[in-house]
């Protein structure tokens, strides 16, 4: 564990991140009553709660989250849209959304309230890697759905700093701001900001020119090693935090001062490991996957959201920086094979979903992820079948040029289309391995 | 007055044609011309076969996904000009040639034009209309001989 801070060790909310560990954990056991109070509403969770005979009563200590019903991505689905929803649709005040493993997205619903919390969990990690109100923040993530750009938006709204909504793309745009406004700060995803470096270090462009000190990064897995070629490349901090639209988005979890792995905001959520075979529960330090309980929503309230990223919880002690909160490591894989492309999560079964419309029966395909430079480049190779082909290659090129065009309105990424000749793909048996991934996201 | 044409998707890839070709050989069917167009990562064979029904049969039986299309076969004197000739009625029709590609005929005395047009019926009637040659399939198969 790391004694000394990278930068001054500062805390947005001590009286909740330093709260002595058994007061902690009697505000998870009371919160945790809520949570079921509020999910009974839901037919879905009333029927499983009865079914189990939990009560909000019956729930003692935060351990006893071990007796509630785990909740799946199937499950959110299977209630679409917006099943899970617990308050008048009147007392909503944001929806956002998240990949579905379909065509549709998986939708998430905030009150005010669930605004308010969510903007002082994103302020946490903000504040904890180094933002201060006199910065000025560039956001390169998307605006929209994505939990990402709106939750840090108004998470450094609440710090008090300045926020510039650049959203992504365009690296010439994203540059020029950088060095006519000097933000301080900019908020994408670890792969957008290895682009950017990529431009900055070999487009001739001053580095004095430009005033970024700390980088926060997420919606994508990252590694280490990734972590000191930006630091070293671009004299800056990067920083690291975790989060999911299914229990609220960004601001789960994020690094202190002392880099120690990422602080649980235990307060707001209980955090288990479990086997996702068994799902037995797995004691601190030992690899599984993530299963998370947010304690305080409203309007969306979920159980056990089966998390399907796979990491651990840190079993060494409390972290020197004053926090009494479980830290969790880096996201080291998935249970599932959703994958994660310029920090948009997409499914294989919607690369089917989009193949529909051209065949019957979706033809045979693979995904093929790679990162030439520092984006991500997704190829799918589809086998060819009569209803996709023609005698002429004008219809050819419109087909595939259709392809793409469907594949990018289910999943919001251009895919370059690779057509192959019927039976040439490798078949697998039993649980068909769609994708080769040559990126490496893990140390 | 069309003739079938065969079409395959054909990767871009070494050995890939020759295994059509194979198959057809195979099969005991003669090519009577082949054409391909292609792309960085596909092709696109076009294959005039007497047989083509039961070439469409064996190579979709070895896996190729085959499509039949009628073309317009037409006749020129195989000397400068022939072609431009043929262009020139078709230009004033107002049809859009999809695609084009030729072959020798009658011992290389003439040549064979085919054609997709995107108004065939049109292009027919206005190449007959100036006296051209548009050859039927037994015209063609028996005199390509």
């Amino acid at each position: 564990m790391n004694a000394k801070p990278i930068i001054e060790n500062r805390i947005w909310q001590p009286e909740f991140e330093c709260l002595p560990r058994p007061r902690l954990l009697a505000l998870q056991a009371e919160r945790l009553r809520g949570a079921v109070a509020r999910a009974s509403k839901n037919p879905f969770y009333k029927e499983r709660f009865e079914r189990l005979g939990v009560t909000p009563e019956k729930i003692r200590s935060a351990d006893d989250v071990r007796r509630l019903p785990f909740t799946t991505k199937a499950d959110l689905r299977d209630h679409y849209p917006l099943g899970f929803l617990v308050v008048p649709r009147s007392e909503v005040a944001r929806y956002q959304g998240t990949s579905g493993t379909t065509g549709k997205p998986t939708w998430t619903a905030y009150t005010k309230n669930d605004v308010d919390n969510w903007c002082n969990l994103c302020a946490r990690f903000l504040v904890s890697g180094g933002l201060r109100p006199e910065h000025t923040v560039q956001i390169s993530f998307g605006f929209g759905l994505f939990t990402g750009g709106f939750g840090l938006h108004y998470g450094i709204e609440r710090v008090g700093a300045a926020i510039i909504p650049l959203s992504s793309g365009n690296s010439a745009r994203q540059l020029m701001c950088m060095q006519d406004l000097r933000p301080e700060v900019l908020i994408c995803t670890p792969s957008y900001a290895l682009k950017l470096m990529d431009d900055i270090l070999n487009g001739g462009i001053d580095r004095s020119s430009i005033a970024i000190e700390h980088a926060h990064f997420g919606g994508e897995p990252w590694t280490e090693d990734m972590r000191t070629r930006i630091e070293s490349g671009l004299k800056i901090r990067c920083w690291n935090n975790y989060g999911l639209a299914e229990v609220q988005g960004c601001g789960v979890s994020g690094e202190c001062a002392y880099r120690n792995g990422m602080h649980v905001q235990e307060d707001q959520f209980i955090i288990e490991t479990i086997d996702p075979d068994t799902l037995e529960p797995l004691p601190d330090g030992e690899k599984g996957e993530l299963v998370i309980t947010p304690l305080c929503r409203e309007a969306f309230p979920v159980i056990r959201y089966r998390t399907r990223d796979i990491g651990y919880l840190y079993n060494d002690g409390f972290c020197p920086c004053g926090r009494t909160t479980r830290r969790m490591s880096r996201i080291l894989g998935r249970t599932d094979d959703m994958l994660i492309i310029r920090g948009v999560n997409v499914f294989p079964s919607q690369i089917e979903a989009a193949l529909m419309p051209f065949e019957s029966v979706a033809p045979h395909y693979m995904i093929e992820v790679s990162r030439p430079a520092a984006l991500d480049e997704v190829t799918v190779h589809i086998e060819m079948q009569p209803g996709m082909f023609s005698d002429s290659m004008k219809e050819m090129q419109a087909i595939r040029d259709k392809i793409a065009a469907s594949i990018q309105s289910v999943t919001g990424l251009h895919m370059n289309i690779d057509l192959v000749s019927p039976n040439s793909l490798e078949r697998f048996e039993g649980k068909s391995r769609r994708v080769t991934d040559h990126r490496k996201l893990v140390d | 007055m069309k003739i079938n044409q065969i079409s395959l998707f054909l990767e871009n890839k070494p050995g890939h044609l020759n295994a059509i070709c194979r198959t057809l050989a195979e099969a005991k069917i003669n090519i009577v011309t082949l054409s391909l167009a292609d792309t960085q990562q596909f092709g696109i064979v076009r294959l005039i076969v007497e047989e083509w029904l039961k070439a469409k049969e064996v190579l979709e039986k070895a896996g190729y996904v085959v499509n039949v299309r009628e073309v317009v076969a037409a006749a020129v004197a195989d000397k400068p000009g022939g072609m431009a000739e043929i262009l020139d009625i078709i230009g004033t029709t107002g049809v859009n040639i999809e695609y084009m590609y030729a072959f020798a005929f009658r011992h290389g005395k003439e040549a064979v034009l085919v054609f997709r047009f995107d108004n065939p019926d049109r292009a027919i009637e206005a190449l007959k209309a100036a006296g051209r040659d548009v050859l039927d399939a037994v015209t063609l198969f028996n005199e390509a001989k």
